[in-house]
């Protein structure tokens, strides 16, 4: 274990334009759905927070339950959404990036909406007497809810993108893990590590693990700085 | 507001941008095929020889032989490039390939631990596998339908044993690659049936060493064929045809017999001149 | 445009199975500050919803005037003064986000502007809502609470959370706001407060009208026993009373 680990450590330094490349990929596919999970998510799960109808008990649960949606099944859907013989086959996507995108921004939306529901709705609890009183309608209210707590939604979208730079299941199932075309830093570190090659792996996920702490860190200093402004 | 909005334009722009795939896409082909294939390395060696005198770029989905027809089936792939004759025979009788033509062969060899307690070790892999199973010795199963599983089974069978009534604790059916098998059965000290490429490159032997090889038996024979354009119109008929084609080439036999490591080869070209007409 | 009389009658409103609103009925004038006290628990913020159209009662019905209270412009002031995360004009913008809906861009502007200079902030307008003062972050949310121009001011306790200096500048908005005749209604445990601003005073205790009429005569002789009860122990008010 040592031994692999120290022998990780030096490889880190010796890796290459094609390391890049994937690390560059893994960050654009991960990046893309969460922006994508996030039009869509952020909508949603703000208009459960500041809504209430009949059915909304379930929603919020079974959202709360996506938030843990296996990748691989999610990865399945997706290929058999968008293979040949699909009923999207037509698009041409599977075992390209754009496929693996899908599967990311089906994997984070509900994640990123059952996030938003509680920041929105604790928010709600506070602000949520005033707005309407303003005669602001739902929608309005959300978007309002969503602005004044835009800084703990950037932890929100911290955990999706999380979620999806470090999944495995998805990306391998509909990407196909081809070289220099749907390899990811995860479909990568898997195939390494099936090629017993334990101390690539562990250098690949080091710097795995380097590209998750420096968007965190970055987002953290980012929302420091904006905390410290607004209050 | 106004700065708010205008970052948040700026925001969208960038994903859109980084999302967006490469315009000036190349041609190029999906070739479904197995781990042994991908993670000894032998497309690392072949691919970039194609491309660079073709310009066709080749993507390789690499699965176990049973998934890889799968996927052709589908019409997910253009070309399927497997080790599993049968398999690939009903695929083409199906109407899924056009035909289907050999490439190359490597053979399997019985992988197991050093001290051999189950003294499998000789010329006979049938031999050897009945030893393993009287002995009870851990046996770890690719248990995935690839081309590699299909054999053990095969095996098996030939050596007189019922592995579905056979087997027990020390049967380790795993569903998974290669490569994964070995790592379990370096993990485990346990006895597996591997493709000797796949073995040549993997790093992670423990105490592991080579048992039986050499047997006619192991022979492994890898069979090219083109998803029929007929059943899946979108397949690149003509690209596919052009990879195809330029495997059975001299020019691609002598590539694959050139590719060797630590001085070994791995594979051993042997398409039938017919093949190339 | 001022309303005519506000009539309360025969409010109900529940609440767990407890009636927090039991019949609550009352003839409210139409001009000068209304004042509610009451207990806890008596049903005064619940009766200032109602007014707002926050909630609905179960019984009863509150008139304004000329009859339905849709075109009665209102805005309610609480005692915390629930601002978001954003400049102190976006935070007055949202008061009009619905009154004000009719109007231009620079109309707007020159709106805010107006309300945020007759509240004292006139030169913060570009500042964090939330990096202001209690007393500031008050006055900026009656500034929003005014900016669409409402008929009906209504205030639950806006004073609770702030020092002696920050209450009287709230205090002599109010006064002015009255002065120019925007109908008030406010809610308050400081006496003190209710003496100096209140026209007339209305006392709650559990969920019923038990007195009303013109604020300073309720003050001195109260003439139910409930109201007495209050009054008395109300302790700031005795202690202002003696001093």
């Amino acid at each position: 274990m040592m031994e692999s680990l120290g022998q990780a450590v030096l490889l880190v330094g010796t890796l290459d334009r094609e390391v890049a490349a994937i690390a560059l990929l893994s960050l654009r596919v991960s990046l893309t759905a969460v922006f994508l999970g996030c039009l869509v998510g952020v909508p949603l799960g703000a208009f459960l927070g500041v809504t209430r109808f009949p059915g909304r008990g379930v929603v919020v649960a079974v959202l709360n339950a996506f938030m843990g949606l296996p990748a691989v099944v999610v990865g399945l859907l997706v290929y058999l959404l968008l293979s040949r013989s699909g009923p999207l086959g037509g698009l041409g996507l599977l075992f390209t990036p754009g496929a693996m995108i899908v599967a990311q921004t089906l994997l984070v939306t509900p994640l990123i909406a059952a996030l938003v529901r509680q920041i929105v709705e604790d928010a709600d609890r506070e602000l949520g007497e005033q707005l309407r009183s303003l005669r602001l309608g739902s929608w309005r209210r959300a978007f309002v809810l969503v602005f004044d707590t835009r800084f703990s939604l950037v932890v929100a979208t911290l955990a999706a993108f999380g979620r999806a730079v470090s999944e495995v299941g998805a990306v391998l199932v509909v990407g196909g893990n081809i070289a220099g075309f749907t390899r990811t830093m995860t479909t990568a570190i898997s195939l390494e590590t099936q090629k017993g090659d334990l101390p690539l792996a562990l250098a690949l996920g080091l710097v795995l693990i380097g590209i998750v702490l420096a968007v965190n860190g970055l987002a953290s200093t980012v929302r420091a700085a904006a905390m410290r402004a607004y209050g | 507001m106004d700065r708010i909005r205008r970052s948040l334009i700026a925001l969208a722009l960038l994903f859109l941008g980084t999302a967006a795939v490469p315009a000036q896409e190349q041609r190029s082909i999906t070739v479904a095929s197995t781990t042994s294939t991908e993670q000894s390395g032998l497309f690392g060696h072949l691919l970039p020889r194609f491309t660079q005198k073709t310009g066709i770029q080749v993507k390789v989905v690499a699965l176990g032989t049973g998934q890889a027809l799968d996927v052709g089936r589908r019409g997910d792939a253009d070309v399927v490039f497997v080790h599993d004759r049968a398999a690939e025979e009903k695929f083409v009788g199906e109407g899924f390939g056009v035909k289907r033509l050999e490439v190359m062969y490597n053979d399997f060899v019985l992988v197991g631990p050093k001290d051999d307690p189950a003294k499998a070790a000789g010329k006979d892999v049938l031999e050897g596998l009945r030893r393993i199973a009287a002995a009870k010795a851990p046996f770890v199963s690719r248990g995935d339908r690839s081309g590699t599983h299909a054999a053990e089974l095969r095996y098996w069978k030939d050596a007189g044993i019922d592995i579905a009534a056979a087997r027990g604790e020390w049967y380790r059916e795993i569903g998974q690659g290669m490569g994964p098998a070995l790592n379990t059965a370096s993990a485990q000290n346990a006895y597996v049936l591997a493709d000797r490429g796949t073995w040549l490159s993997f790093k992670n032997r423990g105490d592991l060493a080579i048992l039986v090889e050499g047997d006619r038996r192991l022979f492994n024979q890898y069979g090219v064929m083109l998803v029929n354009p007929a059943k899946h119109p979108h397949v690149k008929a003509q690209e596919g045809q052009a990879f195809i084609d330029w495997l059975v080439s001299p020019e691609g036999q002598a590539a694959i017999a050139d590719y060797k490591i630590g001085g070994e080869q791995l594979f051993f070209p042997n398409a039938a001149p017919a093949g190339r007409a | 445009m001022a309303v005519t009389p506000i009539v309360i009658s025969g409010l109900v409103f529940r609440r767990g199975g407890r009636a927090v609103l039991d019949g609550l009925t009352a003839s409210i004038a139409a001009t000068g500050i209304t004042a509610i006290v009451g207990p806890n628990g008596a049903g005064k913020s619940v009766t200032l919803r109602i007014l707002d159209g926050l909630l609905q009662p179960d019984a009863g019905e509150v008139r304004f005037g000329r009859g339905a209270g849709a075109d009665v412009r209102r805005a309610l002031v609480f005692q915390r003064p629930a601002l978001i995360r954003a400049s102190v004009e976006a935070n007055v913008a949202l008061g009009l986000a619905a009154a004000g809906s009719g109007l231009g861009r620079a109309a707007r502007r020159e709106r805010i502007a107006a309300a945020l200079h007759r509240v004292g902030l006139g030169d913060r307008a570009r500042d964090p809502a939330r990096k202001l003062s209690g007393g500031e972050q008050q006055r900026l949310a009656l500034a929003r609470a005014l900016v669409g121009g409402p008929d009906l001011l209504l205030l639950d306790e806006p004073t609770a959370n702030l020092d002696p200096g920050a209450t009287e500048a709230i205090e002599e908005l109010v006064r002015g706001e009255a002065a120019a005749g925007t109908k008030v209604i406010l809610v308050s445990h400081n006496l003190g407060q209710v003496a100096r601003l209140a026209d007339d005073l209305l006392v709650l205790d559990r969920g019923r009208a038990v007195e009303h009429g013109p604020a300073q005569a309720v003050l001195q002789a109260p003439r139910t026993a409930e109201a007495r009860a209050y009054l008395k122990g109300e302790l700031p008010w005795t202690a202002f009373a003696a001093a």
